[in-house]
């Protein structure tokens, strides 16, 4: 049986992590993704159009929500980790009975609230300028705690793997962030070559995109159920990889 | 009952990139529930990394070590719950007041409405004005308390001191020392790692040392001082000792200390020392200390490990 005693609090610590410096972790996101949108909103308002009917603004806004949502999810779990093993205070958490599945839950669970906590931010914000409406929520719901919780996982796993600030901004700035902008936050896939189309279809990132984006228009580059099974598929793989690395103490106890 | 902590051959080997080093070598060692224990050895014998083991912060690389009966790997969850670590590194997490840091530690291990017991240990280690404050705010000294108090939050059978009193001030010691000692009353075992041999002398019943990942020493305290069965001469001198006597002396400062079996060894050191001209000052006698001990064991001078050592 899995055992989860201590999860709760040690999420609880996660959460209040972030929250004790919330200009940092939560407004300067939103603030960064409010001047995309008023650039790029600005730059494309009318030279492009990606769904008929829809605006360029308005259907930029659920890509910059997401986008926030993904980074911020990685950036929650990586970073406490790291912080954690570089300046020696994980050593609180090895002594504890804490199980693997506990160490999981709590990680990702932060990860996914603060990924959460700035995407309704980034769209309390952003929707005035153009509101892009809700034809289908329940999407935007999946998909954003799909988005957070698989981000949050992989910020685990870095932050597991790293053992210095600068590997963790590698994997941050080679891995993270070349597959969040290359997965039609900025634009639709459909505009690209055949051939970048094809390429975009490989990049897990573009569903989480594209199906939470369906939840706002009802339209989509591919079917919602399609993406729903690419992303539940990877946040399965995902999980299962983190809790192998935790299981085995992987580069926390030597 | 089983023993407070047992370590049953265990070895552990590190690999790197410039070779491999062999922390510890074979060792097994029995602490028996209630007991104030010394672990004592110079710098990279293996005393940490054996406590890290017990913790559960690194991995034997043979044998199994037990916490009141748990295996600490096979049972880990049990392991930490009967153990509580005051790690050697000065470690915090700035984001946390005190008493946040301590109600979060005793979440971890599942341990709800804490608030009374937090407030017992942070008066008795002299934090009690301290809970309101910021981790980053306060003192090495006061980091310190916390981290004893975050070692303890859960009541454990087991306690873990690795070196708790390096560069800390005489009243922190005493403060520590004096909770410790209730807590080893009440029946709590406690293992103890330091540098200061007259807090092992005065703390612990029993000792063993470690020298290169081995134990090359495990008594009672009392054994090991009767052992040595050597008296010490002890004088202060400004003045330079005759090579003869310089090369058995040992010396701190202005202090130095010659060894002596007998009334005639302790004639001959004086003749030596008058012959050398030598000006001696608080000149006393005195029996050997753990420190002469100590010193005797790491140079290999001698073996303290009984047949049936492993016992308490």
């Amino acid at each position: 049986m899995m055992r989860l005693e201590g999860a709760l609090p040690l999420w609880r610590k996660e959460v209040l992590r972030f929250w004790k410096v919330a200009f940092q972790t939560v407004a300067a996101p939103v603030l960064t993704a409010l001047l995309y949108l008023l650039i790029f909103g600005h730059v494309l308002e009318d030279h492009v159009q990606v769904f008929p009917g829809v605006g360029y603004t308005s259907f930029l806004i659920p890509g910059l929500v997401m986008m926030s949502v993904l980074q911020n999810a990685f950036a929650n779990s990586s970073s406490s980790l790291i912080q954690s093993k570089i300046t020696g205070n994980l050593v609180f958490l090895l002594v504890t009975p804490l199980s693997p599945a506990a160490w999981y839950l709590a990680y990702v669970g932060a990860a996914v609230v603060r990924g959460l906590a700035v995407g309704s931010g980034v769209l309390l914000v952003t929707v005035w300028f153009a509101p892009p409406g809700v034809a289908e929520p329940g999407w935007i719901v999946v998909f954003a705690l799909l988005g957070a919780g698989i981000l949050g996982t992989f910020g685990l796993i870095a932050g597991l793997w790293a053992e210095k600030f600068d590997q963790l901004a590698a994997f941050q700035n080679f891995i993270i962030m070349p597959m969040t902008f290359l997965s039609g936050v900025f634009y639709s896939v459909h505009s690209l070559p055949a051939f970048w189309q094809g390429v975009s279809h490989l990049n897990p990132f573009f569903y989480m995109i594209d199906g939470f984006r369906r939840g706002f228009f009802g339209v989509s580059d591919v079917s919602p159920w399609l993406s729903l099974a690419v992303v539940a598929t990877s946040f399965v793989v995902v999980a299962a990889i983190a809790l192998r690395l935790l299981a085995t103490s992987y580069k926390i106890r030597p | 009952m089983p023993a407070a902590i047992a370590f049953s051959h265990v070895s552990k080997t590190y690999r790197g990139a410039r070779g491999t080093l062999r922390a510890l070598d074979d060792v097994s060692l029995e602490i028996a529930p209630g007991e104030f224990f010394g672990l004592l050895g110079p710098n990279g014998a293996g005393k940490t990394t054996l406590i890290s083991i017990l913790a559960g912060l690194t991995c034997a690389s043979a044998g199994t070590a037990t916490v009141m009966g748990h295996d600490v790997v096979a049972d880990y969850a049990a392991a930490r719950k009967s153990l509580g670590i005051v790690p050697q590194e000065l470690v915090f997490d700035p984001f946390f007041s005190v008493r946040e840091t301590l109600r979060i530690q005793s979440g971890y291990f599942g341990v709800k409405d804490n608030d009374a017991w937090i407030d017992e240990v942070l008066a008795e280690l002299g934090l009690a004005d301290k809970a309101g404050a910021n981790m980053r705010q306060l003192s090495g000294g006061m980091k310190r308390r916390v981290l004893v108090a975050q070692a303890l939050v859960h009541r454990p059978p087991v306690i873990v001191l690795d070196e708790p009193t390096a560069g800390v001030d005489v009243e922190l010691r005493q403060t520590l020392w004096r909770f410790i000692a209730r807590l080893n009353r009440e029946g709590h075992t406690v293992l103890l790692t330091t540098h200061y041999l007259e807090e092992a002398e005065a703390l612990c019943a029993r000792i063993a040392m470690l020298k290169q990942g081995r134990i090359v020493a495990l008594d009672r305290t009392s054994a090991l001082l009767a052992g040595a069965a050597s008296t010490m001469l002890r004088f202060k001198t400004d003045d330079v000792l005759p090579p003869a006597l310089a090369a058995r002396a040992r010396v701190t400062g202005r202090i130095a200390q010659l060894k002596a079996h007998d009334a005639g060894e302790v004639e001959a050191h004086l003749a030596a020392l008058r012959a050398g001209g030598v000006r001696v000052e608080d000149l006393e006698i005195g029996r050997a200390d753990l420190e002469d001990v100590f010193v005797e064991i790491m140079s290999g001078a001698r073996a303290a490990v009984p047949a049936a050592g492993e016992a308490a």
